[in-house]
């Protein structure tokens, strides 16, 4: 009796994410098809070449993940490419509706986005190295940010200064900036965490930090407030400070941090509320958007999409049979009333769900990846996918005032998409590491070049 | 860190929870609140995507939907214009719809419960959805009869089918063209919305049921007529004051007769005399006699004060039973606070013409589905006995005296024995009467049953009276009927 060594390895979970790939791509034919049958009541002529496009993009990525991180979450990157199938489907039902050509552009946004995740999977084999750009991070990060303020570069488009001009298209650095700031807030926390936590005053039950380690904080509301103010971004003014104060937390470990985070939000956004127009009107918007002389005026946009949302109901009108059109926007920052209206209060759960999966994916690596930098970053990137879809969701339904942000993976726009897949990326990238077993699976394979315990810094034993 | 990593995930959780939440607010809880709102024209948009079922007069339709494409698929068109205005209605994207088109719209748009199965047909087979068909009651050439012998004149012509109830043309003047109103040009429909609310002729109202009530003068003779008979104290050979007026007792004030003339020379005369001549002050007493209440009552028998859905919403009459002496007087005569709408007169007519029993006016014959198929046959229905066939022969005596040598002679057709009551109401004393005139041919066999008013004098002004303004338009309709 001979014992049979074979390579499989039942910690990688390939085949599984292969199967959900085709499943993902499936859903997304038969909601391509569905809009085709309901519209022109054909199936679209496209449906062979566009769904077999789609599956070799999520096949090509899969492969990579094969290769370069085999042990890589199985579940992201069919989840990332379900969502964003839906988001096609979606979009391409509003150009037939209103005779444009987003999803065509979207479609090639798709592609680059995950060719750029594959390459990033390539070149970045360890996501450690990332940390010994922390500085470097920070500056390509504030950079980005700053970019639309550039006279002749920056564009204002709605009122907002978030867009440049590359002469070919228009890019919102934002979205990329948004990644450099986590890799930054990472690689800064994880060095700085206990001179941050060190015991500091207590004041109320409450142990404040010394009032020097308060510099880093209010850097990242100032810069916040300064996007909030030259910018007139209120999305991702309030996306970088909410990923920071939750970063700083984990790190940290200290409520205060929260108490002060949310303090500093609070005065912000009583002092934006003052000085700023814009930031009056949403919020009158957001208290009652019914009201007569707003509903033909500044919350026509809310209202029309609450309209659409109430008007699917339970189970929606059906791809296709809606009228999400009317609503401005549709296919970027009002998405989700679209799918609420077609796809009814149901589908909309289903893709709400999605994206509660990948986050809480994000945020399981986080917790079973062993360096420090690995844990604040995919908690970080987890984080910011929550709070964005909370931002935009809540800002569509009329629970928060309504931002400029966009729905992850799902709405209209490139530079979006492409921020997302290089997050989903980076979430591979640390989960490959998270779920790599200690030992070698093929005996004579070379053992990790580091043991991640190694990365932790000495812990600081705590006084009582 | 993992213990604040795993908070954060109570955190995340807490955030697409209240998601959840206020999603399920929006789509389910308050969906039928918000969908009420300002300016949500999603239901409008489905509504005119969905090809609507037409309405039918005779064999041709009158309201009828023609796809056109663009935002609203559907194009509402009106073939015949104003002619059938004030009872299609019309079906309008900014100021929503009138007429049979909203009373009727579940079947037009095909959502009634009559419509089940034929709509469950429509869901299986993968059909467009579309609406059944009303068929109306009335008849296309007493309805153009009607129309063009009241002309550019102010007014009302309604015909019922006495036997049935059935309404067999129904005219008020001045109409408007509800293609107008039902156009996809929104900036178009607004205009004509405002011109037509802007003119004084009031062109939106249907005069015929649900207008303003009129004064109805004498013809309102007939209801104290037939309270009195009903009354027993009374024949046609009772004996009554025929003067030129008849004092009004605690006051100053008499009840003069039409031109202060006496109705006989020696100042006496007969019921049945007093209603060929329009007798006011032997109708007067009358009212005296019986009182306010008794005329009341009757009137309430013949429908005036039921809430009257045919479908179009009738508007009951007023008719005031608590009244003095000299108020009873003037009621009796169709004056004081009476007032009726065109289609109670008609009623009238038709109670006499029907022995006493009033049939519900009906404007709606049968309903049909998308198949053509009928799913609901209207049948007649009886709605009262006004009085007894015996009061009736006498009024239907009485009644034909009018047209053969009385006040109504306009209305004689060759060859048909014609009954009816002409009337010149009062309104004021800066205006010119209403002339009114009813009538029910023939009068050994009913066909048709009309009222006519004609508002301040129609083309003769003060010159007017019930029998030279209204009658001849009466007599076109019941030619119009018995030429069928």
């Amino acid at each position: 009796m001979t014992t049979v060594v074979t390579a499989f390895s039942p910690g990688t979970r390939r085949g599984f994410e292969l199967l959900l790939i085709v499943v993902s791509v499936a859903v997304s034919c038969a909601a391509y098809a569905l809009v085709g049958l309901a519209v022109d009541g054909m199936l679209p002529v496209r449906l062979l070449a566009i769904g077999g496009g789609l599956l070799g993009l999520g096949l090509a990525l899969h492969v990579v993940i094969r290769v370069a991180a085999p042990y890589a979450d199985p579940v992201l990157v069919p989840i990332a490419l379900l969502i964003n199938g839906i988001g096609l489907v979606m979009i391409h039902r509003l150009d037939l509706a209103e005779d444009t050509s987003f999803a065509v552009r979207q479609l090639g946004a798709t592609a680059i986005g995950i060719v750029a995740a594959g390459a990033l999977l390539v070149v970045l084999r360890d996501h450690r190295r990332l940390r010994a750009y922390t500085y470097t991070a920070m500056v390509v990060g504030l950079v980005l940010l700053l970019l639309p303020l550039v006279p002749g570069l920056g564009q204002e488009v709605r009122g907002a200064r978030i867009w440049i001009d590359l002469g070919v298209t228009t890019f919102q650095p934002a979205e990329l900036g948004k990644i450099a700031v986590v890799v930054f807030f990472a690689g800064y926390l994880v060095v700085a965490r206990d001179t941050l936590s060190l015991v500091g005053p207590k004041v109320l039950g409450l142990r404040l930090p010394r009032a020097r380690d308060l510099g880093p904080i209010l850097v990242a509301w100032v810069a916040s407030v300064g996007i909030l103010v030259f910018e007139r971004d209120l999305g991702t003014s309030l996306l970088f400070f909410g990923i920071f104060v939750a970063m700083l937390y984990v790190a940290t470990e200290r409520v205060s941090w929260i108490v002060i985070g949310l303090g500093l939000f609070v005065a912000g956004c009583l002092v934006a509320y003052e000085l700023f127009g814009h930031v009056r009107n949403r919020v009158r918007v957001w208290l009652d958007p019914f009201d007569p002389e707003l509903v033909t005026g500044p919350s026509y946009q809310v209202v029309q999409g609450m309209y659409g949302m109430a008007d699917g109901g339970l189970l929606g009108t059906g791809l296709g049979r809606g009228s999400p059109d009317i609503v401005p926007f549709a296919e970027s920052d009002f998405i989700v009333a679209s799918l609420g209206e077609e796809l009814g209060l149901a589908g909309l759960f289903a893709v709400l769900v999605l994206y509660g999966i990948l986050v809480q994916r994000g945020l399981r690596t986080a917790i079973g990846v062993r360096d420090g930098f690995g844990k604040l970053l995919a908690a970080g990137l987890a984080f910011s996918i929550a709070l964005q879809v909370f931002v935009v969701a809540g800002g569509v339904t009329g629970l928060i005032p309504l931002t400029g942000l966009t729905m992850p993976l799902l709405a209209y726009g490139g530079s979006s998409l492409l921020g997302s897949w290089l997050v989903v990326a980076l979430l591979l990238r640390v989960s490959d590491l998270a779920r790599r077993p200690d030992l070698p699976v093929r005996p004579g394979a070379p053992a990790p070049a580091l043991s991640p315990q190694d990365e932790n810094p000495t812990q600081v034993v705590r006084l009582p | 860190m993992n213990g604040p990593l795993r908070r954060l995930s109570v955190v995340v959780a807490l955030l697409l929870g209240s998601l959840l939440l206020s999603t399920t607010w929006v789509q389910f809880v308050n969906a039928g609140e918000i969908s009420a709102g300002q300016g949500n024209v999603r239901e409008v948009y489905r509504e005119f995507g969905r090809e609507r079922g037409p309405i039918v007069v005779g064999g041709d339709p009158v309201a009828v939907s023609t796809e056109v494409g663009g935002d609203y698929r559907f194009l509402r068109e009106y073939p015949a214009g104003p002619l059938y205005a004030h009872a299609t209605g019309y079906y309008s994207i900014v100021y929503g719809t009138s007429g049979i088109e909203r009373t009727n719209n579940d079947v037009l748009a095909g959502t009634a419960d009559a419509l089940f199965y034929s709509r469950i047909g429509q869901i299986l087979t993968g059909e467009d959805p579309s609406g059944g068909s009303v068929q109306l009651t009335l008849d296309p050439a007493v309805q153009q009869a009607a129309a063009e012998a009241l002309g550019d004149q102010r007014g009302a012509v309604i015909a019922l089918e006495p036997a049935t109830g059935r309404v067999l043309a129904m005219v008020s003047s001045p109409s408007y063209d509800p293609d107008r109103l039902s156009s996809h040009d929104l900036g178009d429909v607004r205009e004509a919305w405002e011109e037509l609310n802007a003119d004084e002729g009031r062109p939106l109202e249907n005069r015929a049921l649900s207008g303003r009530l009129y004064p109805p003068g004498s013809v309102f003779k007939i209801v104290t007529a037939a309270a009195a008979l009903e009354s027993g104290d009374y024949t046609p050979e009772t004996e009554l004051p025929g003067g030129a007026e008849l004092d009004l007792p605690l006051t100053d004030a008499t009840l003069p007769n039409y031109g202060r003339r006496p109705c006989e020379a020696d100042g006496t005369t007969t019921l049945a005399d007093a209603m060929r001549t329009s007798c006011n002050p032997a109708f007067g007493q009358i009212g005296i006699d019986l009182g306010a209440e008794a005329i009341r009552e009757q009137a309430a028998e013949i429908g005036y004060l039921a809430d009257l859905d045919i479908p179009l919403p009738v508007t009951p009459a007023t008719v005031p039973g608590d009244l003095n002496a000299p108020q009873s007087a003037q009621a009796a005569i169709g004056q004081f606070d009476v007032r009726v709408a065109p289609i109670h007169i008609a009623m009238t007519s038709a109670a006499v013409a029907n022995d006493g029993l009033v049939m519900t006016p009906q404007l709606v014959r049968s309903i049909r589905g998308p198949d053509l198929q009928v799913v609901e046959d209207i049948q007649p229905e009886p709605l009262s006995t006004a009085f007894s066939p015996e009061t009736a022969a006498a009024l239907t005596d009485m009644m034909v005296s009018v047209v053969e040598d009385g006040t109504g002679t306009a209305a004689q057709i060759p060859g048909v024995q014609v009954a009816g009551k002409t009337g010149t109401a009062q309104t004021g004393n800066d205006t010119d009467p209403h002339a009114w005139f009813t009538s029910f041919a023939p009068a050994d066999d009913p066909q048709v049953a009309v009222a006519v008013v004609v508002e301040n004098g129609g083309d003769l002004g003060s010159e007017t009276s019930g029998g030279r303004v209204a009658a001849p338009v009466a007599r076109a309709v019941m030619e119009a009927v018995l030429a069928r």
